[in-house]
């Protein structure tokens, strides 16, 4: 190990004489700090496309009746909303933290394999190019819904072959950040940091690395073989050919329940670094809530039909998903106790990172929860494809992942920025965005009890006034995050606000803090000597 | 616990019904719908099948449960957050780890979760035991309409299509909607007898479709080359609504489902008339008509069921092909066209309508070829499409 270490830190001292500037240093960008902020804008500017996409969405429905858009665009919009926000906002956001964060985190000079990290991110943008200019090829863009359900997807135009090679170079994207991570991990902590030492965020992270390594193929199997359904004359899902739609939904779905986790369980270690940091106390069951996250991937492996109790599944097939399903309360739950665990009887102050932890524990268990009661496979016949699906995901992926994110971002931004942000204007996000994302999403539950189907372009008039408080706060929900961006994060990437220290948070604990602020262009080119909890440098 | 349920349902209708004053928008007034959901409905609606009763005591059981869960879990953080702060002087404790406490609440949660899956056992497999029906319907869902054959039972070989009324899709695209069956109203709505079994087939001739009727608790994809199957035992007579609860294209959000339940009598009666109408309707496919004739019949037939893709110009939109001017239409091989609908195009975009009979598709393709810009002067025969079906 020593070996490579020292190989790199020679490296990282001859590219420290040849910095490139200007546009060549992002374009060969090969510094995990460079490539993080690459990523993290990157996300940010999916998350605009995405949410002006659900704008559009919640205008429609602000009424009933078409007012706004077509029912053709209106499922375009859905379609396209969805796959921007799963493959071009959130995962690659949480990569971006991965490649800031995991290196500091572990006393590592950079990522593994610098190029490739590189290549992983610059293949997202033509893969980004294609599924938003989508929307200006014959026919639209496609409009089969993010899960791209066979045969609807053997009707749509040439943007679906778009859209799946987007989708095929955002994979392969996602693979290499993921080998990158897990190499980096195995491979690069400092001497001393040992596995069960290790940072509850890079550990989860380790995690999610293998899921994907794992099902990212499986997508790309079954988006291919919708591929050859549609040109090469293939029925793999295409009936008429005598093959099985229902075949398309269980291999996609084996892709799709991981997906969930790979979405939220680095939330979950963002999450387990802040609230340690703010109750100024150790997080608690350390090894348990390493346990959890193993046990939530291997669980996620066997869930996948819980989301098709409806396609007529035998009673054994059924009782099989949902008893698995409902096992995956037990080890959520053990996290949350965990971490209310940490916050007893510790010293807590709230600064804007502890307000979104606390936040997303609040309202991410309120997300878990709506999900406990659909995984009842009874109880989901009533439900399956209705609003209150799409209220329980959004409490799971906003009010959990992008939660986390900006919990994550109001805690680390001070290092790689090297200022600190307004907490007023912290604050106010915070507020601003609870607030709207409940007056948004919670109603969606009384929808989806009603029976409003999901993907409906125009609904009857009973449901007219949920639907109208939806739109409203979807709208609050939007403009919180521009302001987010003008207000808290530009001013800190052009460095305007206080200077912030090396450790800003009096309980963080981690080799991050144990360098300076802004973090220096090359951190740990040496091998830190780490103190025996692995969380200081001792020369 | 039932009594308790209730009690609290009308407490949360009440505080639902003053929150709606509050925001009520602009929007027309609207009345609850008997059979469908009711103006600002929080809940599940009300059962009409002992299936649909029971899955809503289960969800009540699983909302009380979770709900006393998140109030003890979550006041326990909220104290926390309010006595163990810096700003009181609290200082942080030290200890981080017992196996005791994780053991305990990994099994507690444990326990909870199974005894919560116990009692939706038992309707798991009451719902699938489709067995010993006194009435076998063949649903089948088209893009975007459904298709009703009665296969077993009293009224066997009745069978019909059911859209939605035209006149909906307009106020739909109007923007202007109204009326408390909006999107609801159908041209034939499927009818049962109330207290009998009736199994549902399910299967569908394009893309997936879903049949969900919420008041009688099902929800059945409908997959195309697949037949699956669900069953309902309506306990009161009436009209009751349900919506297609699978993204199946443009239209998904106007296909909708009406079933009228009818005592015994007034449904043998329905049966006979139905029957009745049938023998008279029944179009001779050796009948020859007039091109006037065809045209008038082609017209209607091309209302119902071409003009939500193709538009009354016969010009599409978007993916969706023209008929005006199409070479296909223009054709003088008649076979060509008749070919096309028969077995549809374009990996089913153009889906194939042989469900409708000779003399419609006949009349079709005769209004298709000589409307718009298209004038050929071809007639089409229902003979013709008789002999191409072979």
């Amino acid at each position: 190990m020593s070996a490579v270490l020292d190989h790199h830190g020679d490296h990282a001292h001859d590219d420290h004489h040849h910095a490139p500037t200007g546009w060549r240093r992002w374009v060969f960008a090969t510094n995990h700090k460079d490539i993080g902020t690459l990523y993290l804008l990157f996300a940010f500017t999916m998350l605009m496309i995405g949410g002006v996409l659900a704008l559009l969405i919640r205008a429609e429905l602000f009424q009933p009746g078409l007012q706004v858009v077509n029912p053709e665009l209106f499922n375009q919009l859905t379609t396209m909303h969805g796959l921007i926000m799963v493959f071009g906002a959130i995962m690659p956001a949480f990569v971006g933290f991965a490649n800031w964060m995991i290196p500091l985190q572990i006393g590592a000079s950079d990522m593994a394999f610098a190029r490739m990290n590189n290549f992983s991110f610059w293949l997202m943008i033509p893969a980004a190019l294609m599924l938003a200019g989508s929307f200006f090829m014959p026919g639209g863009a496609p409009a089969a819904g993010w899960t791209l359900y066979a045969p609807l997807t053997l009707q749509m135009g040439p943007s679906m072959d778009a859209g799946i090679f987007a989708m095929h170079i955002l994979g392969a994207s996602s693979i290499m950040g993921s080998i990158n991570i897990i190499v980096t991990i195995l491979n690069m902590r400092a001497p001393g940091m040992t596995l069960m030492k290790m940072p509850m965020f890079a550990w989860t992270w380790l995690i999610t690395a293998y899921l994907l390594i794992a099902v990212m193929p499986v997508l790309a199997g079954a988006i291919t073989m919708t591929l050859t359904d549609r040109h090469f004359g293939t029925s793999f899902f295409n009936p008429a050919g005598g093959g099985d739609p229902i075949m398309y939904q269980h291999i996609f779905w084996f892709f799709g329940h991981p997906e969930v986790y790979i979405m939220i369980l680095p939330a979950f270690g963002i999450i387990s670094q802040v609230v340690p940091a703010f109750a100024r106390k150790k997080l608690f069951g350390y090894a348990s809530m390493v346990y959890a996250t193993s046990s939530i991937a291997i669980l996620s492996f066997i869930v996948w039909a819980h989301h098709m109790f409806t396609t007529g599944m035998p009673v054994t097939g059924q009782l099989f998903f949902m008893y698995a399903t409902m096992l995956i309360a037990v080890p959520t739950a053990v996290k949350i106790f965990n971490w209310i665990a940490t916050m007893w009887r510790g010293s807590m102050t709230f600064e804007t990172p502890m307000l979104f932890a606390v936040g997303f524990i609040f309202v991410f268990t309120m997300g878990g929860f709506t999900g406990l009661i659909p995984a009842i496979a009874p109880i989901d016949t009533q439900l399956q494809d209705t609003y209150y699906i799409v209220a329980h995901f959004h409490y799971v992926l906003v009010a959990g992942s992008l939660f986390a994110m900006f919990s994550g971002f109001y805690y680390w931004a001070p290092k790689w920025t090297g200022v600190m942000y307004s907490e007023t204007r912290g604050k106010i996000h915070f507020w601003w965005s609870l607030i709207s994302f409940n007056i948004t999403f919670f109603p969606m539950h009384f929808l989806g009890l009603a029976g409003m189907p999901r993907r409906y372009a125009d609904y009857p008039m009973q449901f007219a006034d949920f639907n109208a408080v939806a739109s409203v706060g979807g709208f609050f929900f939007g403009f919180a995050q521009v302001y987010f961006f003008l207000f808290i994060v530009l001013p800190m990437m052009r460095g305007q606000g206080e200077k912030a220290p090396q450790r800003p948070w009096e309980g963080a604990e981690g080799l991050e803090w144990e360098v300076p602020s802004p973090a220096p262009f090359h951190t740990f080119e040496n091998p830190p000597k780490l103190d025996a909890t692995a969380t200081k440098v001792i020369g | 616990m039932k009594n308790m349920s209730n009690k609290l349902a009308s407490n949360l209708r009440h505080a639902g019904v003053w929150a709606g004053v509050w925001f009520a928008t602009a929007a027309q007034a609207v009345n609850d719908l008997p059979g469908g959901p009711s103006v600002r409905q929080l809940n599940l609606p009300e059962p009409a099948t002992k299936i649909a009763a029971a899955q809503n005591s289960l969800h009540w059981m699983m909302l009380i449960l979770c709900t006393v869960i998140f109030i003890g879990v979550f006041s326990v953080m909220f104290y926390s957050i309010w006595k163990h702060r810096k700003s009181k002087g609290h200082k942080a404790a030290n200890f981080h780890e017992s196996v005791t406490v994780e053991v305990v609440w990994t099994v507690i949660p444990f326990i909870i979760v199974i005894l919560m899956a116990l009692p939706a056992t038992k309707l798991v497999v009451a719902q699938k035991d489709t067995s010993n029906a006194d009435l076998t319907i063949k649903v089948t869902g088209y893009q975007w309409k459904w298709g009703y054959d009665y296969l077993k039972g009293e009224g066997e070989g009745i069978g019909f299509i059911s859209t939605l009324d035209p006149a909906q899709r307009v106020m739909s695209n109007a923007g202007k909607p109204q009326g408390d069956d909006f999107l609801f109203r159908v041209d034939n709505p499927l009818v049962v007898p109330v207290g009998k079994k009736i199994r549902i087939i399910t299967t569908a001739e394009d893309v997936i479709h879903a049949f969900a009727v919420p008041q009688f608790g099902i929800k059945q994809d409908a997959i195309p080359g697949f037949v699956r199957d669900t069953w309902f035992r309506a306990e009161r007579t009436g009209d009751f609504y349900g919506q297609c609860q699978e993204l199946c294209g443009k239209e998904h959000a106007y296909m909708p489902i009406h079933v009228k339940v009818l005592s015994a009598q007034d449904y043998s009666q329905w049966v006979d008339g139905e029957k009745k109408k049938m023998a008279a309707k029944a179009d001779d496919p050796a009948k020859v008509w007039t091109q006037a004739d065809l045209m008038a019949r082609g017209e209607k037939v091309y209302a119902a069921n071409c003009v939500a893709c193709h538009q009354a110009s016969g010009k599409g939109a978007g993916t969706i092909k023209p008929i005006d001017g199409a070479a296909v239409a223009l054709d003088a091989d008649k076979t060509r066209m008749i070919a096309v609908l028969l077995n549809g195009q374009a990996n089913g975009t153009m889906p194939a309508w042989k469900q409708l009979s000779d003399t419609e598709i006949a009349a079709v393709i005769t209004f298709a070829k000589n409307s718009w810009s298209n004038k050929t002067g071809q007639v089409v025969q229902p003979a013709e499409v008789k002999t191409a079906r072979k």
